[in-house]
């Protein structure tokens, strides 16, 4: 490995307000190596990086490239100094193609006046002897070549894009619209535009978050290319498997304080933990084996299709049972929503029966001709974290205990609303599930991603439900808060409810779920059992159908 | 033949106010003080005509050329200065832009009502219009076509050669990719580097220039120089029209020419009673309601309004 230093930190410390994003943090980083940046959430992986890429400006400390002190005011600047980052949320605009987003903000300079003056002198700087009314023609003939050669045209374009892929082993389609792309090609047209910008550093935050095992591995590949290269890669993400699969080196965040760089060679997931929480954590979830397993809700033959037509549930069958979690695993908009929001209710059905057997009377209810709310009321319950973590169940603006009454507003016969309820239940899900926040008066807003995840978590829990469908409850979380809300979901199981849980993190759902089901573009693919599966191949179950049928899948990506 | 011409004459007045309006909205901003601008505009524009023609020792030497660039000039400095205080107070201070827009019509269409009544002498208008209306040469041997293509005033080929322009810069040159970009997602333009905060001060303030010409040629070419206080009234028309066009400035030419015809339709018709003529003119906004259901129910991706309009960037905000 060369031993040639990319870029170094020094020092750097970012404020916003009174919080300390980023204290005294120094980084190195090598040619020719991949680095992870390794923390929790909120430990600012990602400010720290915004700083290298001139999104936000330090407060303190230096920054160096290639051996010389920099100061990089804006995203140009980054440039300059050939430093690329790759946004965890795609920073592309959707009716543009992938030449276009990848072309954006690409100022080709040229030297006119170069060009002008180069027909007054020849090649050695002598004047030339012709009559200046010649030269003059002659000079506004070269800006115009010169303007000819240098005009935005997207077939260039096109043709260069198509030249990088080639090199580093990427598949794109450089006429391809935004809109009609997958989440994994989105990456693709993202990591191409920075390398279009001729950038030998390139930032990636967390870009596995919303890839398959296979795509992730594709990139991995794609990113090894680079690193023969001799690029420098620094890839944020609090995935421990992927970083020691991948890097050189890894530098660990702990509260925006810089703890320390390892060789991952030396290093194992034990001590990264540890180096990331500040003390040592049990990485198990205790899984404790299902009791009193009985059927809860059987689901047959739904079918459905989206405002455009789109199937997206196709023949999906399965039986959710009591005391047990019951795992559902598949590419972010294979029908995982749709699937839930018909359960609660919320979403048309073509045809299908969602039959609920009532844990006392084991009467069958069919849910399909039910209101959401009479959904509820039997227990069924749904807290669905999407991804901007507000978008569905609560209320931004209003504080925890509204949030609450968003539940209750209709019990009691008073014209008035019960605030005395909620606000208890609220001040206990603050107490159990150890929400940060000065009160309960604070609007969720504020709160920090895993603390408005905490309450709407535990609202859905507190009510004793008798089915609960958890759909992404730890999107965004850090380690700590994730086991948190897992140990809740197994406390339910064993508490006699049965578990719906929607995951991304394929290793998690392996862990934690008795069974897991897979689905791909609304049909179910296979259901493995907990205990045995292996991720490989859950993965491949995963893009069964993804082949076969890929228009429909991108159409879902789009709508997504 | 005096329809499809009187057509052209009142689409112009759209047609400009529409192509600064898609300059404008292109780069995120639903600028509704357009109607306004127009107005205020046209104040500016008459303020150049006197100003230009009282300086003169004898009014009937003007010279046809400077009279119209001086009034051109000033009709698009007084807009552009409107337009100047719509962007600071939305791009700069983050005002809501619908309330700020109305804010600017009421705004312009009182200061054009103060300045017309307080400064400025409308003796020389008739005579000024005189030079705006004069056709190209050859228009009346020509025929049937020099009477349709040539027989206008400089001003309508000078806005079509505007849109004509603007189609090209917005969709072949970068600096239309960047302000498009703009439009539908500041913070990916800002992550590429591109200065969104210029970007949106000058479509909105060469957006409000060239809707004052509008302004300008409403009262000089199409009203022969009497001052009148409808132009409010096209300036609604050009915003319904961007809609109509799906945004477009190539489109909007034919769309101006038919909004046009729509909104001279009654003075056609015979027999039509005043009531129903007024009803008769508001079927311009009936076209741009369809054009709104059509494209609605084909949600297609791409005549769509700009993603990011009508919404405030600040790139610190998470």
């Amino acid at each position: 490995m060369q031993e040639t230093v990319a870029l170094e930190l020094k020092g750097v410390s970012k404020y916003f307000g009174s919080v300390v994003a980023n204290k005294n943090v120094d980084l190195t980083v090598h040619s020719g190596e991949i680095l992870a940046i390794l923390g929790e959430n909120g430990s600012g992986k990602t400010t720290l990086m915004n700083m290298i890429s001139g999104i936000y400006f330090p407060d303190e400390g230096q920054i160096f490239v290639g051996g010389e002190e920099v100061v990089i005011r804006s995203p140009q600047d980054a440039f300059r100094y050939k430093i690329g980052m790759i946004h965890q949320h795609f920073k592309l605009v959707d009716v543009f193609t992938a030449a276009q987003n990848i072309v954006l903000g690409v100022k080709e300079s040229a030297d006119y006046k170069g060009a002008y003056r180069s027909a007054f002198v020849d090649e050695n700087g002598e004047k030339l002897t012709r009559s200046k009314c010649k030269s003059f023609f002659v000079g506004l003939k070269n800006v115009f070549t010169k303007w000819k050669k240098n005009r935005y045209k997207l077939k260039k374009v096109n043709e260069k894009v198509t030249a990088i892929a080639v090199k580093y082993g990427f598949h794109i389609d450089p006429k391809k619209k935004i809109y009609d792309m997958s989440v994994s090609e989105k990456q693709t047209v993202e990591i191409v535009k920075v390398l279009y910008r001729g950038a030998d550093i390139l930032i990636l935050d967390e870009p596995t978050a919303v890839l398959t095992p296979q795509e992730t591995q594709r990139l991995f590949d794609v990113l090894r290319r680079m690193r023969e290269d001799g690029k420098s890669i620094i890839i944020i993400t609090h995935k421990l498997h992927e970083v020691l699969s991948l890097s050189d080196r890894v530098a660990v965040l702990r509260k925006g304080e810089y703890v320390g760089t390892v060789e991952t060679k030396e290093t194992d997931e034990a001590e990264l933990t540890e180096m990331m929480v500040g003390k040592k954590v049990t990485l198990n979830i205790e899984r404790s084996e299902p009791k009193d397993v009985c059927d809860r809700l059987i689901v047959d033959k739904l079918n459905c299709k989206n405002r455009e037509g789109v199937k997206v549930l196709d023949n999906v069958s399965f039986t959710a049972r009591a005391g047990e979690i019951l795992g559902i695993a598949g590419i972010a908009g294979s029908g995982q929503r749709e699937l839930l929001e018909a359960i609660a209710g919320l979403q048309d059905l073509e045809e299908g029966e969602i039959t609920y057997i009532d844990p006392k009377s084991e009467e069958r209810v069919n849910l399909r001709h039910k209101t959401p709310l009479q959904i509820r009321e039997l227990g069924v319950r749904l807290s669905f974290v999407p991804e901007d973590r507000l978008g569905m169940g609560l209320v931004g603006n209003m504080d925890i205990i509204d949030n609450m009454m968003l539940r209750s507003y209709q019990k009691g016969r008073s014209m008035f609303v019960d605030r005395k309820q909620p606000e208890k239940l609220a001040e206990t899900i603050i107490a159990d599930l150890e929400v940060v926040t000065p009160n309960t008066h604070t609007p969720v807003r504020r709160l920090s991603g895993g603390n408005v995840q905490k309450v709407l978590v535990g609202r859905e829990i507190s009510s004793a439900p008798k089915v609960l469908m958890a759909a992404y409850p730890v999107r965004g979380l850090d380690i700590n808060s994730s086991y948190t809300i897992y140990n809740l979901l197994n406390r339910q199981k064993e508490n006699g409810t049965a578990v719906i849980f929607v995951g991304e993190d394929l290793d998690v759902l392996i862990e934690l779920c008795d069974r897991i089901m897979v689905i791909g573009s609304g049909r179910i693919t296979g259901i493995v059992d907990g205990r045995t599966a292996k991720k490989e191949e859950i993965g491949l179950l995963m893009t069964k159908t993804e082949e076969t049928e890929e228009n429909l899948e991108e159409k879902e990506e789009a709508h997504e | 033949m005096v329809f499809i011409i009187g057509a052209i004459s009142i689409g112009i007045t759209f047609l400009y106010g529409c192509i600064g309006e898609i300059l404008t909205e292109k780069s995120g901003h639903l600028n509704l003080g357009i109607p306004g601008i127009m107005t205020f505009g046209a104040a500016g524009g008459c303020v150049g005509v006197s100003l230009y023609m009282g300086g003169l020792s004898d009014p009937n030497n003007a010279s046809w050329f400077f009279l119209i660039l001086f009034s051109i000039l000033t009709a698009a400095l007084f807009a552009a200065a409107l337009g100047a205080i719509y962007s600071f107070l939305t791009v700069s201070l983050r005002a809501n832009q619908n309330i700020t827009g109305l804010a600017i019509t009421t705004f312009g269409v009182g200061l054009s009502m103060f300045l017309m009544e307080s400064t400025v002498d409308k003796t020389y208008f008739a005579k000024a219009s005189t030079y705006f209306v004069k056709s190209l040469p050859f228009a009346e041997k020509l025929g049937w076509f020099g009477e349709l293509f040539l027989s206008h005033g400089v001003l309508v080929y000078l806005a079509i050669t505007l849109a004509l322009l603007m189609a090209w810069v917005l969709n072949k040159t970068r600096v239309g990719l960047h302000l498009r970009a703009v439009g539908e997602n500041p913070a990916t333009a800002d992550a590429a580097g591109i200065n969104v905060t210029v970007y949106k001060y000058v479509a909105t303030c060469t957006g409000s220039a060239i809707a004052g010409v509008g302004g300008l040629f409403y009262v000089m070419d199409y009203l022969n120089g009497s001052w009148e206080y409808g132009i409010e009234a096209m300036g609604w028309l050009a915003i319904a029209l961007v809609i109509f066009t799906m945004w477009r400035p190539n489109l909007s030419i034919l769309g101006s020419f038919l909004f046009g015809g729509l909104y001279i339709a009654a003075e056609f018709i015979v027999g039509a009673s005043s009531s129903q003529k007024e009803l008769l003119k508001l079927l311009p906004y009936v076209v741009t309601i369809v054009v709104l259901i059509i494209t609605s129910v084909l949600d297609s991706k791409e005549n769509q309004p700009p993603a990011a309009l009508g919404l405030s960037y600040f790139r610190e905000e998470r």
